[in-house]
């Protein structure tokens, strides 16, 4: 008797446990679908052709966010263009020469560290080492800004793409008498394209939401303005500066930049998974 | 074999190499014959093509080991470049730079208390609210999950950490703060408001803003982080450790509490460890919605403000050279403190997957 009802008090902590694991999850994904819904709620009521045709406006007038798309757009792809390659080449000389030394392990776990490193102190960063001695704000030091955090991202993905190559394949190009580089070059580089690329969307999709590494290095702009000496708008940052005045059509527009900005960092992200996954099945 | 070093002789690039060759191989009735005639001028040129290669292949070599070691110099620069920028505040204040609790600009004092107390009192809100939720999002999709339904709901917690901070923010201002404000708040009061001891924790009229909803938007930002590394911790578990749980007639809950978890212990702290690194340095969304006053609260209703907050909020408005110098140590302080949370998290999880590849 005494066993049956143990047994039956253990039954019910555990359906009372399920529950809770299962709620726990559904949570997860009642939070996701709340501010996807916040979102969509208040940011469409400001999409219009006119966000993507004007400028942003002085307050009390109407006007859209081309600049700040043309100033994310720009400052993105030259923050990429500078941080993706350097990422590449040192995950490559994590994976390829370094297996195993010290220096590769201690790179290895100071990027883990970079990689969760407070944005923000990028921004001082960049900020002790090129505005201040330029004297000025301006775009190129933002897409510097952006090109430090692009670098671990890249770096980590390069590394874990390039040590699911084979190393029958490198051996059959060492084989041939290519050199090391040509191995990499040849071999392992096109054996792992399709990670590497899901590598720089990711990259991609990380610094085009940043905010706290543009407050203080590219500022903001009022005007269109594709100098990268110059202070250049952005998007996130337009958001947040919108968002917390007292104007209500800033507002709406930073809700409008803030659905913009979302749907397209989650389309990368999932277009990136998709690529990815694809790969890993083959 | 004659063929490829007949095309090693005819061009350095070696892609531009095959295809030529590919299209020769027809026209070359004899290669061999071929390689004969070259075969004394060839030599030399030969080995000005084999140096060749071998120069690129040390350049390369050099040019990866350049940027592995750049990523050394990045922490380096950060480090020395944050100790020089505060080099002003540090000779002024000192130590006393810590404990202070004054934030005046315009008498020029400045203590970093109240920032570290916020930066830690909305993370540790974060983790309280995290990580029962985290974990059992990650029992959830190891050991219940029908396996059709895995991978949309893995997508969507990573989803979660896709969404850019100044969204959190946004969403924190308008949207959530208003509900904690209406609904949450209120209730916690007068749940607490009894109680000796909790009482002063839930004290004072609800703003929306201030430390709870922080703590509450830091919570579901790194809810991910703990929930993807503890599922992949747990897969980690022997599945003939579970199996033999069960077979002594353990329930799933059972198997959880006293296998799965003390297996993936150190992992799990780890993963926790990682989200605390997250939260403590996270700036947007906290900006939005911590109320930026430099105050110290018991109360989490009361605003306040972290380090990161202070630094996005005052950086550009800061007018004295000490003013700024101050800001950048802040950040000085906060990059310490992460870069040890996350130092140890990283210790703790290269432990795990060592005891996993074993």
């Amino acid at each position: 008797m005494r066993g049956m009802k143990i047994y039956e008090a253990r039954r019910a902590r555990d359906k009372f446990a399920m529950v809770l694991y299962c709620g726990a999850a559904v949570l997860g994904i009642v939070w996701l679908l709340f501010i996807l819904f916040a979102l969509v709620r208040s940011g469409v009521g400001g999409l219009s052709l006119t966000v993507f045709t004007q400028n942003t406006p002085p307050p009390g007038s109407a006007g859209g966010l081309l600049n700040a798309i043309v100033g994310s757009l720009i400052m993105t792809a030259v923050g990429v263009a500078i941080g993706a390659p350097i990422g590449l080449l040192a995950g490559t000389y994590l994976a390829e020469y370094g297996r195993g030394s010290v220096l590769a392990s201690t790179v290895r776990f100071i990027n883990d560290i970079l990689l969760s490193a407070p944005s923000i102190v990028i921004g001082l960063f960049v900020y002790e080492i090129m505005v201040a001695p330029m004297g000025h704000f301006s775009g190129i030091s933002g897409a510097i800004a952006l090109a430090i955090i692009v670098i671990p991202v890249v770096l980590r993905t390069t590394e874990d793409m390039l040590l699911l190559v084979p190393g029958a394949l490198r051996e059959a190009g060492t084989a041939l008498g290519m050199t090391r580089a040509l191995v990499i070059n040849k071999v392992a580089y096109r054996a792992a394209k399709a990670g590497l690329v899901t590598g720089m969307l990711l990259a991609v999709a990380r610094v085009s939401g940043e905010t706290a590494p543009l407050l203080f290095t590219a500022l903001n702009n009022q005007f269109f303005d594709a100098n990268l000496n110059e202070p250049m708008p952005s998007l996130p940052v337009v958001i947040y500066q919108f968002a917390l005045s007292p104007y209500k059509d800033w507002q709406k527009l930073a809700w409008a930049g803030a659905l913009l900005i979302t749907f397209a960092v989650l389309a990368l992200s999932i277009f990136a998974r998709v690529l990815g996954s694809r790969k890993a099945a083959q | 074999m004659w063929e490829g070093h007949y095309a090693l002789l005819q061009d350095h690039d070696v892609q531009s190499n095959v295809r030529e060759h590919k299209s020769e191989q027809t026209a070359l009735a004899d290669p061999a014959l071929k390689i004969g005639q070259m075969a004394y001028a060839g030599s030399s040129r030969r080995a000005q093509v084999l140096r060749a290669f071998k120069l690129r292949d040390h350049i390369f070599h050099g040019v990866t080991f350049t940027a592995a070691v750049g990523v050394l110099i990045i922490l380096g620069g950060v480090i020395v470049s944050l100790v020089q920028g505060s080099m002003p505040a540090i000779r002024t204040f000192g130590f006393g730079f810590l404990a202070a609790k004054t934030w005046n600009p315009v008498t020029g004092h400045f203590g970093a208390l109240p920032a570290i107390y916020g930066t830690l009192v909305t993370s540790i809100v974060a983790i309280i609210i995290a990580v029962p939720i985290g974990l059992g999002i990650a029992v959830f999709l190891t050991e219940l999950c029908p396996q059709a339904l895995k991978r949309p709901v893995g997508i969507a917690v990573e989803l979660l950490a896709g969404i850019p901070s100044i969204i959190y923010g946004i969403w924190g201002l308008f949207v959530f703060a208003p509900f904690l404000q209406q609904y949450v708040q209120p209730y916690l009061i007068s749940l607490f408001g009894p109680v000796p001891g909790l009482s002063a924790l839930f004290a004072g009229p609800p703003y929306g803003i201030g430390f709870l909803t922080s703590g509450f938007i830091l919570a579901i930002m790194v809810l991910p982080y703990i929930a993807s590394i503890s599922r992949d911790v747990f897969e980690t578990v022997p599945p003939v450790l579970k199996e033999a749980a069960y077979g002594v007639g353990c329930t799933t809950s059972e198997v959880v509490g006293k296998v799965v978890l003390p297996y993936a212990r150190v992992g799990v702290i780890g993963g926790i460890m990682l989200a605390l690194g997250r939260a403590l340095g996270e700036t947007m969304a906290v900006t939005f919605v911590i109320g930026n006053s430099h105050n110290i609260s018991a109360s989490l209703f009361a605003p306040g403000t972290t380090i990161s907050a202070s630094i996005a909020n005052e950086f550009t408005e800061a007018t004295s050279s000490l003013y700024t110098a101050s800001l950048i140590e802040l950040g000085l302080i906060l990059f310490v403190i992460t870069f040890i949370v996350l130092a140890a998290a990283r210790l703790m999880l290269m432990r795990i997957e060592r005891k996993a590849q074993v």
